[in-house]
């Protein structure tokens, strides 16, 4: 039985049965277009009335800036456009992430929040806002804004080295080893996490609390500046681990004898993966569950071949953040729920149903 | 040329392969045989760079262990014992994986339909639509062994020689596609590249090897044609059982040889 299905549609050449490019790039197509549709949608809504619609007439028709009332230009420019900027470079690097890990741990449970990851990168991010002004002020001085991106970047690329060193045995990695060695990374961050907030002042607890439940609420356009040159260039080279991360899919000694330096590999991986989410985290707190969502949703539609899942998780992971920052604003409006409420309200049962859906890979 | 000089391999403390030398030639296939834990898969490991060594291995003049993945995946390509996929991979994308190197020796334009091919010489033509993980052990076999072939695809490339390295090829196939991988082997052979297979049917390995090298201990205790190597006393002395060469079944208990086969 040959499902025909899976050819995809016929363009000029038709493609060999099984070839599921053709329909990625139209799923590819269809992302771009409805993260712009979302993108567009984020920016119009809110609880003012500033109007979207005649921002965008003033973009394009060059129309005069009075067009636009003073209190509308502010509200759109410097509240709405950098809260929708952060939650796309957010969303996409957190999924973006989410599948790299996956194809590099070789399992499609592999997520930077379950795995310790963000954790780590969290113990980075706090240990900078409560002890940035006594024991850490030569490094905050010396690094300015991007001290906090940095810390969490190193936070993240410890807690994923000493997951990969514990829970891959000549290149195999036992799920079950992963996701308790995660559990016990996360456990640990959370302690020293902990201990920090313990030492905080009131005004640093206040940033904490929010932070740590995870929101693009405080997004302004110098958070954006610290963490874009991060997020930007990790996000920039993750494509270019695609082919190997596809000949990974068969073990690294496979992987190694088709031609691909799987150490440089791994290796790339691992740096791109916690400069992503270390920047993410940093700027935006513990929004979980979308590095294992995003990717899992586009494999059932475009199969698992990262040249084409890599750059959809960055479209999906944008628009999804997006719409989930949409709904938390809007849903107990005028106050807004932290947005990592939302994601790991959807994002729990989604991983519960994988689960079930899967239970074998758990015994690999 | 695969050339083998006092190569040893050891595991931790533990001593797998000892003072092993063996050459195989391009135009010939040869069959690594020896009982289970005698080191033959060690031996394969070693030469496919996976594992570190003792002593020199170099396939055509070119040190193993010098070479970086890349430059070894243009001159052999390996098929190993069991391999999981961790996604729904399609059959036609795990074939095509095999083209990630880029030395497959197709014109650029012929290497998008080199899956199809390599697919129809295994016998699973109408596959490629369909999900790896769900085909049995011995489709998925074939599947690995159309991979294979995609990344040498020619046998020789630019005037030199290229390599199968095959870890029990046959060892989940039912008896007609043993015939099939073993003919496409030969076939490799025949057509300038070197075969280097391990096997475990003695009969497979007389039917089609020109040279059998005989494991024992992590060490190599034969080599020669098929005709110098399978001798009752080595067979005893090898394998620990008392085994006649060449003699028939008591009583009209029916045998089936590969070599008997009339057509396929």
């Amino acid at each position: 039985m040959v499902d025909q299905s899976l050819a995809g549609p016929s363009g000029m050449m038709a493609r060999p049965a099984g070839d599921r490019s053709g329909r990625a790039v139209l799923a590819l197509a269809a992302l771009a277009a409805g993260l712009v549709a979302v993108a567009l949608f984020s920016l119009a809504s809110g609880a003012s009335d500033a109007s979207a619609l005649g921002v965008l007439r003033h973009w394009v028709s060059g129309a005069p800036a009075d067009a636009l009332s003073a209190r509308d230009r502010i509200i759109i420019h410097d509240i709405r456009l950098p809260r929708v900027v952060m939650g796309m470079l957010v969303g996409a690097a957190l999924a973006v992430s989410g599948a790299v890990m996956q194809g590099l741990f070789r399992n499609p449970l592999a997520d930077p929040g379950l795995v310790g990851v963000s954790a780590g990168a969290g113990l980075g991010a706090v240990s900078v806002i409560v002890l940035g002004t006594t024991s850490l002020a030569p490094f905050t001085a010396l690094l300015g804004p991007a001290a906090l991106p940095l810390a969490a970047f190193c936070g993240g690329l410890a807690a994923t080295l000493i997951l990969y060193r514990v829970a891959t045995r000549q290149g195999r990695t036992s799920v079950a080893t992963m996701l308790l060695a995660g559990i016990a990374l996360a456990a640990l961050a959370m302690a020293l996490t902990g201990m920090l907030v313990f030492i905080a002042d009131d005004r640093q607890l206040r940033d904490l609390t929010f932070w740590q439940l995870g929101s693009l609420a405080g997004a302004t356009w110098q958070k954006i500046a610290a963490a874009a040159p991060v997020i930007v260039p990790a996000l920039a080279a993750m494509p270019f681990l695609a082919r190997g991360l596809n000949a990974l899919a068969l073990g690294e000694a496979t992987a190694a004898h088709l031609g691909v330096p799987v150490q440089r590999l791994k290796y790339a991986a691992i740096v791109s993966v916690s400069a992503a989410v270390g920047a993410a985290v940093a700027v935006s707190g513990g929004i979980g569950f979308v590095g294992i969502v995003v990717p899992h949703l586009l494999r059932l539609v475009i199969g698992p071949d990262n040249r084409y899942l890599l750059p959809g998780s960055a479209l999906l992971g944008a628009a999804l953040l997006l719409l989930a920052d949409a709904f938390s604003r809007t849903v107990v409006a005028p106050a807004e729920l932290p947005i990592g409420i939302v994601t790991a309200a959807i994002g729990g049962p989604f991983f519960l149903w994988i689960l079930l859906r899967r239970r074998g890979i758990v015994d690999l | 040329m695969i050339e083998l000089c006092d190569v040893s391999v050891a595991i931790g403390a533990k001593r797998i392969v000892s003072d092993v030398d063996l050459e195989a030639r391009p135009g010939e296939v040869a069959a690594i045989v020896g009982p289970n834990g005698s080191g033959k898969s060690t031996l394969l490991k070693a030469l496919c760079g996976d594992l570190a060594h003792g002593g020199r291995i170099a396939i055509n003049g070119r040190d193993v262990a010098a070479m970086k993945p890349a430059e070894a995946a243009g001159i052999r390509a390996v098929l190993p014992q069991a391999a999981t996929l961790a996604f729904p991979f399609t059959v036609h994308e795990v074939v095509r994986l095999g083209l990630v190197g880029g030395r497959s020796g197709v014109l650029a334009g012929e290497a998008g339909r080199l899956p199809e091919r390599a697919l129809a010489r295994v016998d699973l033509e109408g596959y490629a639509g369909r999900y790896y993980q769900e085909l049995s052990g011995g489709e998925q076999q074939r599947v690995q062994l159309a991979r294979v072939l995609c990344q040498v695809w020619a046998p020789v490339l630019e005037g030199r020689p290229r390599y199968l390295l095959l870890d029990e090829p046959v060892s989940s196939l039912d008896i007609r596609h043993q015939l099939m991988v073993m003919d496409v082997a030969r076939d490799f052979a025949e057509r300038g590249g070197g075969v280097v297979a391990i096997l475990h049917d003695l009969n497979l390995a007389a039917m089609y090897a020109d040279r059998i090298h005989a494991m024992h201990d992590g060490r190599l205790v034969a080599s020669g044609t098929p005709g110098e190597v399978l001798n009752d006393t080595l067979i005893e002395k090898v394998f620990g059982c008392r085994l006649k060469v060449g003699a028939l079944p008591a009583g009209g208990v029916p045998f089936v040889l590969p070599q008997s086969i009339v057509s396929h």
